[in-house]
């Protein structure tokens, strides 16, 4: 036996509810995703302002001492600063790249992140809207796709393109776009069966009217999910290419290439340089998860009225 | 078993619920009595508590829901404070419920054969032979054809009437005293409608099993009940033996209900209307919930109306019934 | 009624076809037997709407009349048979007569819910088309709506709000501003009513009597529920598993039902009046329109059967003015 639910019950609320602000109740009701929103917001606003908030800049060759190097978390550096997380293998203190690099691994995990979705969901808008077989042909691309693992897929295209910001982006952008088309096109299939979408083809409204403002507006909530969880997918996929050493190149190390670097000195009891980005990546892909699953929940149409 | 107690009796049953809004008094002081072979009709439109009474009857009311008070009395035996393991040997055996939904006691990845003989089982000391010759029995009482063929269909197998009439047979397994049917024939056609409505006339004529059909819709209980109660706002407004209460409407609110049935109208006009829509049962003001729809408002329904008997045989919630039109 | 048909439907016939995907495809190559299904949703429907009529259209489900009404109301196309529009073919018209042909036939959906798009304000939902279609201005729409809104009997301090803040008596009359927004002559109301309270449902009902009045709309109202169809309608069609096995003016067809199933729909029917009545039902279940019987589709429920009705179907013919109904008994067997 279920739960009843009496139409009715819950009496109609106040002025101007609008959907948003509803949400925005219903997510901030849960303390652990709070505070892992405040958390995830401190990360962006480090990310953002690295260059301002940064000890100093690990790549200013000018300010790194090579004499500094692997000193370990709270020492004395040489010109008298102190290096609170250590210095690394060529004396760049630690706590500076990870600020660096949080930088670079969230704006490539963002940058693909968005990306991937305005081109995964219209293709699977077109999928769902206009079915038939441009509707199969899509899908079983997205099938095809989603049959490799994401790894292989984008160390293949990374052999071909070479290295770089815009390369590790192309190829995040191509293992992930059919995610997005998979649940764009999901949620708009039972959206397109609804009356107001009849309704609206009833108003004589253009396909492309219908589409995007009507159809595509009630896909988002399961998109937003997508979105966060890609989102933290796309930075650790970033980060398993970087320490490979095929992702980004050492003039941009983000924290997957700072794990690498450290790694050779894991064994020499120089833990720090290793240990403390991969807290930092681990952290942020931690909270940027807890917000998505309080999102999963908040937008859940079974609890939705 | 005691021969003269009624099959149910509810006194003053209250289930409100506790949410963060506030509190939601779903039902609100609800009585009424059935006796064996008798068909009670429940009447009211949604939100008026009709389906959360049936529930608490049951014991089935979820949290935030509780029911904070009253007397349940299910052939004499008072259930509203019975424990979670008498409630569980009563529900499926002695007390039977169908839903408008019948997936709602389908499961739908059990053969109706599985689902049907575990029903028998878990209240009945006989070997699963017996039980599926119960089962099969059941389903031809409900007018399944070939009832030993479909016992070995899964639910999606059957139409939505046919489904309907599984979760019947599965409610008339355990020979039950009583029967609450929560809208059972909302959502079906009109002629599989007339199948289902006969099924539970002949089963309360031939078996005297007690009944309390919770509905919306009058046209339905006229035919089939013999008595109705009509639910507003959480309270019964009106209650009385069925040709005289719609035929001599007291309440005005069942008046209104009643006037605003299309064939109580001339055709083509407009029909009767009560103004205004069902309150929202959060925070309810005191005094009558229908008084600011009421044509008969008067300031005295600032206060709430204990049920008095203006009719003999009519008990009624209000301070200025219809009665000189009942005479 | 022929000289004024707003509406004139002809041969009309509607086929769902479940094609066979590349999986369905190869799996009967290699020799399971999945077979295309057809879903005959509509045989050959003729019928007529007059200007300023309530046409009443009787069904249970899975008959075919929401399909009916979707393609009057431009919605789905039909695969056979033609739409008249004001004596004027709907599938000949050049784009720009077609359009505001469409915007002429509007319709009125079952599901107060799910017929409003939750993400829109009630402003937006009324005044979107009218915008678009350049029905109004920028700078008149707030005014219009607000007309709409009263005249369907809403507040216009809602305008701001969204569906869910409503009642579902509420929303369905956001939805009827919604097709009267555009200017219609001809509203589907499709079981527009069914969902709704009674009490709620006597509101709505008359508000589209009213509507009728002010604004001289004809109605295609669509609904499984007699007692509605009764009080509206002017003259009712019954439908049964895709054809219409009997139309009359409302009188005469509540008097005395010409058709087995008709009689069946009538007597089954709960009435207010009707105290502890014998449910006599017909027996049976409805087909499957996948499936339907061959012959006249409701020879397997019908008590008076002959041999022939399971060989032939019986045309729908006139069998007294104004009045048609399409069973072999009329022959005088």
């Amino acid at each position: 036996m279920s739960a009843l639910t009496e139409p009715g019950v819950p009496g109609r609320v106040g002025e101007s509810d609008s959907p948003l602000r509803r949400f925005l109740a219903d997510f901030f009701e849960s303390r652990v995703a709070t505070a892992a929103f405040a958390v995830l917001l401190g990360i962006v606003f480090i990310a953002l302002f690295a260059p301002w908030i940064s000890p100093t800049n690990p790549y200013d060759l000018a300010t790194v001492d090579i004499l500094d190097n692997r000193l370990p978390p709270g020492s004395e550096g040489f010109t008298g600063q102190i290096f609170w997380l250590g210095t690394d293998g060529a004396g760049r203190d630690v706590l500076s790249a990870i600020f660096y690099g949080l930088r670079t691994s969230l704006a490539v995990g963002v940058m693909s992140g968005v990306i991937a979705m305005f081109i995964g969901s219209s293709i699977g808008l077109v999928a769902a809207y206009f079915g038939g077989r441009t509707d199969t042909l899509i899908m079983r691309v997205v099938d095809v796709q989603l049959s490799f693992p994401a790894i292989l897929v984008a160390l293949v295209l990374l052999a071909l393109l070479g290295k770089g910001v815009d390369k590790i982006i192309i190829a995040l952008v191509a293992v992930q776009w059919a995610y997005y088309a998979r649940t764009v096109r999901a949620s708009a299939l039972v959206e397109r069966s609804k009356e107001y979408v009849e309704a609206a083809a009833c108003l004589a409204l253009g396909h492309r009217r219908i589409l995007f403002r009507h159809v595509l507006p009630n896909c988002l909530p399961p998109l937003i999910v997508v979105v966060t969880v890609q989102t933290a997918h796309a930075i650790s996929l970033e980060a398993t290419l970087s320490f490979l050493g095929i992702g980004l190149p050492i003039t941009e190390p983000s924290l997957g290439l700072l794990i690498a670097n450290g790694f050779e000195y894991m064994l020499s009891q120089k833990y720090w340089i290793s240990i403390y980005p991969g807290i930092a990546l681990l952290v942020t892909i931690v909270t940027i998860n807890l917000v998505g699953d309080q999102l999963r929940d908040v937008l859940n149409p079974r609890l939705q009225r | 078993m005691g021969t003269d107690a009624p099959a149910l009796k509810v006194e003053n049953l209250e289930t409100h619920f506790f949410t963060k809004a506030g509190v939601v008094k779903a039902v609100d002081g609800v009585g009424f009595s059935v006796e064996r072979a008798q068909i009670l009709g429940l009447v009211g439109e949604s939100g008026s508590g009709k389906s959360v009474t049936g529930f608490s009857i049951l014991g089935l009311v979820d949290p935030p829901g509780r029911v904070v008070g009253g007397r349940i009395e299910f052939m004499g035996e008072d259930i509203a404070n019975a424990d979670e393991a008498r409630m569980q040997s009563l529900r499926g055996n002695r007390i039977a419920m169908i839903f408008q939904d019948p997936m709602m006691t389908l499961n739908p990845v059990l053969r109706i054969e599985t689902q049907m003989v575990e029903t028998v089982l878990a209240h009945r000391k006989v070997d699963r032979a017996a039980a599926r010759a119960r089962a099969r029995d059941a389903l031809g009482q409900v007018g399944i054809p070939s009832p030993d063929e479909r016992l070995a269909a899964y639910p999606h197998q059957f139409s939505g009437g046919m489904r309907q009439r599984v979760a019947i047979a599965i409610a008339l397994l355990n020979d039950p005293d009583l029967i609450i049917a929560d809208e059972p024939t909302t959502a079906l056609d009109v002629t599989i409608q007339a199948q289902i409505l006969h099924e539970a006339q002949k089963l309360c004529r031939e078996r005297g099993t007690a009944m309390i059909w919770i509905t919306h819709d009058l046209t339905v209980i006229a035919g089939l009940a013999d008595k109705v109660s009509v639910m507003y706002a959480g309270r019964i407004v009106e209650a009385g033996a069925i040709d005289d209460v719609l035929d001599h409407p007291v309440h005005p609110y069942t008046k209104g209900l009643i006037g605003s049935v299309p064939s109580r109208n001339k055709r083509g006009a407009p029909l009767y209307q009560i103004p205004g829509m069902t309150p929202a049962l959060l925070n309810l003001a005191p005094g009558c919930a229908f008084r600011e729809r009421c044509p008969r408002a008067a300031p005295a329904c600032l206060e709430q109306p204990a049920p008095s008997e203006p009719v003999p045989g009519r008990s009624v919630r209000c301070f200025r019934p219809y009665v000189e039109a009942a005479s | 009624m022929s000289g004024s048909a707003l509406v004139e439907i002809q041969g009309l016939s509607k086929r769902f076809v479940k094609t066979l995907d590349l999986a369905g495809k190869l799996a009967n190559k290699l020799g399971s037997s999945i077979r295309e299904e057809t879903v005959h949703a509509l045989d050959g429907v003729d019928m007529t709407v007059a200007k300023g009529e309530v046409v009443g259209l009787v069904g249970e489900s899975g008959c075919g009349k929401s399909t009916l009404g979707r393609i009057v109301a431009g919605i789905l196309a039909p695969s056979e048979g033609r739409i008249l529009y004001d004596g004027r073919d709907v599938a000949a018209l050049a784009p720009a007569e077609a359009k505001a042909v469409a915007l002429k036939a509007q319709m009125i959906f079952q599901d107060p819910f799910a017929s409003l798009n939750p993400r829109m304000r009630v402003r937006d939902i009324v005044g979107e088309a009218p915008l678009v279609h350049g029905l109004v201005t920028r700078g008149e729409l707030e005014s219009y709506v607000d007309e709409v809104l009263l005249r369907c009997g809403l507040d216009t301090s809602f305008k701001r709000r969204y569906p869910h803040q409503f009642s579902g008596g509420q929303r369905q009359r956001i939805g009827i501003a919604r097709a009267l927004a555009v200017r219609p002559d001809f509203i589907v109301c499709d079981e527009a009513v069914a969902a709704l309270d009674v009490s709620i449902q006597a509101q709505i009902l008359n508000l589209f009597i009213k509507l009728r009045e002010e604004l001289g709309l004809t109605y295609l109202f669509i609904s499984h529920d007699l007692g509605v169809v009764e009080h509206i309608s002017d003259r009712v069609y019954i439908m049964y598993l895709g054809r219409i096995v009997e139309m009359a003016v409302t009188e005469d067809l509540f008097a005395a039902p010409n058709h087995p199933y008709t009689k069946a729909l009538l007597r089954e029917v709960p009435r207010l009046e009707t105290r502890h009545s014998d449910f006599l039902p017909v027996e049976g279940e409805i087909p499957s329109p996948l499936d339907p019987p061959r012959g006249c589709h409701f020879h397997p429920r019908c008590p008076h059967a002959t041999r022939r009705c399971g060989e032939e179907a019986p045309t729908l013919r006139e069998i007294s003015p104004g009045r048609q109904s399409a069973c072999h008994l009329n022959d005088g067997v």
